[in-house]
């Protein structure tokens, strides 16, 4: 056992600080600022990092692991980077796992009303409440459609992209008739075990975007709390809001280690395993970040209630990334179930 | 990256299980009854005896030497074979080997390390908790030997212990903290009177208080130079806040399986509360196996533990009273047919955020020295 990083995963992980440092959203007006967007659009294209989940040349096994995938969404969520990045890396992993070519324009997954399942499909239609997050620049998103020996990738079109919860990732509605249309050059059908993989990874990634979310949120509260003065000190010199603070970082740390042990988790163990390792990372991810950005507004005071403290972005994109497969309800049932204490947990 | 065990630690994995599987001793769930902590000392010396504890302390001392991750392996295989975990007298081993000079090694580290000399801590006084450098036991050279007068309390196995590492004051004319020297000092003499206590569990055999009423302990017992002492307690405290070195991954880990069988046995009984503090009691421990990977895989680099030991304890402070509330929502409070184990183990994880310093004394800290926000 040894979970430092790698040299290779330090300098992936170094390349993504250096995007969002350079063009992340480190003030509300920035979401704005079209041109940013653009250009961090571009450095995430050139980077690949979007194509980490894809198959390495004529295999089904993926460039890069779980760890390589969080690593990026942990940087992208300290970042508030408003680029798309998990609906494309989930669509691609879907890819592969069907044995099917890489995707040629941007996609993303198409979930329930509640985000909690992929989109539930029924005689070739997707319902339509179903909505696809994270569809910046995406035209279509994937479900999953059963069949009689697996599950097989359909995708469905997407209408315009919404500013929806979270300001960095927009929500697509699915266009009516929502038909689903089977996804070309499938070679092979999706397994329960490689769904459960699947859904590993995704609740991995999330884990990670949730790290970071608490990141940004601490650091930015942490700043404020060194500068603000109330009674002739800086705020942060009081010991009521300095135990915020410390709970927080606590939190964040408590979250970093269960959800490295996650990313690792998805590629090392076999799918049902790694189901209940980011089961358990989720759950515990969600209910920190939940409370790391409401400290965030709490430290910034009335500042913290506007909507030009940046407090409420990283709470907002928390949500969104806790409601995508499971919060910490269906995380802890997921938890249970793994221990032979659940009701059923269907395939999708 | 990579939780997973090398050849070399796999091989350890299975001969370590083969043996627990012989070798459990049986005992009752960890801080629940007086008997488990009587039988701490023969589970000490048999771990040692069979080659599994003190993994990764330097083979003078009659550690292994290998490196600091086998210690996951160890607590992940007590856990699953659900034994006791390992004893905790890392923090002792660490004080010991970063302050005492070589005579105080050799003659003190290996007995401690091989569970033949019990030991306990004489650090909390009265009126010197949190505030411990406030503390007035005092150490007056008298030729060889200095004479020890004083009151220690909250002293963990002092019914129990051979020896006692004692912080006492030595120069009353300095700054609180610069006059305070650290002694070995032995338990079974006349100058020692050893009360236990009964924590609110109502268990009597870990938890005392000791009074020192002209004991007499060796100049040659004192731990680094005079005054020194205070440096010796920050080693101690800060590794007592770890728990890659306290080895309570093992004890929370058992007690969750426990609680995961009885649920399992009639799941019809829990409701969707007891359920729920169950599932967070699994995550909690979950987290805390995961973090002490994290931790123990950093040392690889030689790197020394800091402030963040802080971050630890109370990580694993919030995961030994996660497992506490399942204890009371699986075992419930109330038992008309007298047992009550569960009740017990929630009632001990109280202990766990005063022990080793406060919770709040941890957030001071991680604020102080981690988040580098201004004093006031």
């Amino acid at each position: 056992m040894d979970v430092r990083l790698s040299a290779e995963q330090v300098a992936l992980r170094d390349a993504a600080v250096q995007v969002v440092d350079r063009l992340g959203v480190h003030v509300v007006a920035a979401l704005e600022d079209a041109e940013r967007t653009v250009k961090l659009n571009a450095a995430v294209s050139a980077s690949g990092w979007r194509e980490l989940r894809t198959a390495t040349d004529g295999g089904s096994t993926p460039w890069a692991s779980g760890v390589e995938v969080a690593l990026v969404a942990e940087e992208l969520g300290r970042g508030l980077a408003d680029a798309p990045f998990l609906g494309a890396t989930m669509a691609a992993d879907l890819r592969r796992l069907a044995g099917a070519p890489p995707a040629v324009a941007t996609e993303t997954i198409a979930f329930g009303e509640d985000l909690g399942q992929t989109a539930p499909v029924a005689n070739g239609l997707v319902n339509a409440k179903s909505a696809a997050p994270d569809a910046a620049g995406a035209f279509s998103a994937l479900v999953l459609v059963e069949g009689p020996g697996g599950c097989t990738v359909g995708a469905v079109a997407l209408d315009d992209p919404v500013t929806g919860i979270d300001l960095t990732r927009p929500m697509a509605r699915v266009r009516t008739p929502a038909t689903v249309t089977a996804v070309e050059g499938q070679s092979r059908e999706i397994l329960p075990d490689d769904i459960a993989a699947w859904r590993s990874l995704g609740l991995a990634a999330t884990s990670a975007d949730l790290v970071g979310v608490m990141r940004g949120a601490l650091a930015l509260a942490t700043d404020y709390a060194r500068e603000r003065k109330q009674y002739g000190a800086a705020i942060g010199s009081f010991q009521a809001v300095q135990h915020l603070l410390a709970d927080s970082l606590v939190a964040m740390e408590g979250s970093r280690s269960i959800a490295l042990h996650a990313a690792w988790a998805v590629d090392a163990l076999p799918g049902p395993e790694a189901l209940a390792a980011a089961s358990a990372a989720k759950a515990y991810c969600a209910r920190a970040a939940r409370s790391v950005c409401e400290t965030a507004i709490q430290v910034h005071g009335g500042i913290g209630n506007t909507w030009d403290c940046l407090a409420h972005v990283f709470l907002r994109r928390a949500l969104l990334s806790t409601d995508m497969l499971g919060g910490v309800g269906a995380n802890l049932d997921r938890v249970l179930a793994a221990r032979g204490l659940g009701v059923h947990d269907g395939l999708r | 990256m990579d939780f997973a065990d090398s050849r070399e630690e796999s091989e350890f994995r299975l001969r370590l299980r083969e043996w627990l599987q012989q070798n459990n001793p049986g005992l009752p769930a960890s801080s629940t009854a007086d008997e488990y902590w009587a039988g701490q000392a023969a589970w000490h010396q048999a771990l040692y005896d069979a080659g599994f504890f003190g993994l990764s302390w330097p083979t003078q001392v009659g550690g292994h030497g290998l490196p600091s991750v086998y210690e996951v392996i160890l607590d992940e295989e007590l856990t699953t074979a659900g034994t006791p975990p390992r004893p905790s007298v890392g923090y002792l081993v660490q004080g010991l080997l970063r302050h005492g000079n070589e005579d105080i090694r050799r003659r003190f580290l290996p007995r401690l390390v091989n569970g033949r000399e019990r030991w306990c801590q004489g650090f909390s006084e009265p009126d010197a908790g949190s505030d411990l450098a406030s503390l007035r036991t005092r150490a007056v050279r008298d030729g060889s030997e200095y004479v020890l007068t004083g009151h220690k309390v909250w002293t963990s196995y002092s019914d129990a212990a051979d020896w006692c590492l004692v912080l006492a004051r030595t120069d009353p004319d300095v700054p609180t903290h610069r006059g305070i020297s650290a002694f070995i000092v032995p338990m079974r003499q006349p100058g020692i009177e050893q009360r236990p206590l009964q924590m609110i569990n109502g268990i009597t055999r870990e938890f005392g208080e000791v009074l020192f009423e002209g004991a007499r302990v060796d100049a040659a017992n004192m731990v680094g130079e005079p005054g020194e002492g205070w440096r010796l307690a920050m080693t101690v405290v800060s590794h007592e806040r770890e728990p890659g070195e306290l080895g309570y991954v093992a004890r929370y880990g058992k007690l969750v399986n426990q609680l995961v069988y009885e649920v399992v046995q009639e799941p019809a009984v829990f409701g969707p509360e007891a359920r729920r503090d169950l599932a967070w009691a699994l995550v909690d421990t979950e987290m805390l196996r995961c973090h002490v990977s994290r931790r123990l895989s950093d040392r690889l680099d030689g790197l020394s533990h800091g402030p963040e030991g802080s971050v630890d304890k109370l990580l694993m402070t919030a995961a030994e009273q996660a497992v506490g509330h399942a204890a009371l929502a699986v075992g419930g409070a109330v038992h008309a047919d007298g047992d009550d184990t569960w009740l017990r183990v929630y009632l001990y994880s109280r202990a766990q955020s005063v022990m080793g310093g406060t919770s709040q004394i941890q957030r001071n800290l991680i604020a102080g020295r981690i988040l580098e926000l201004p004093t006031s």
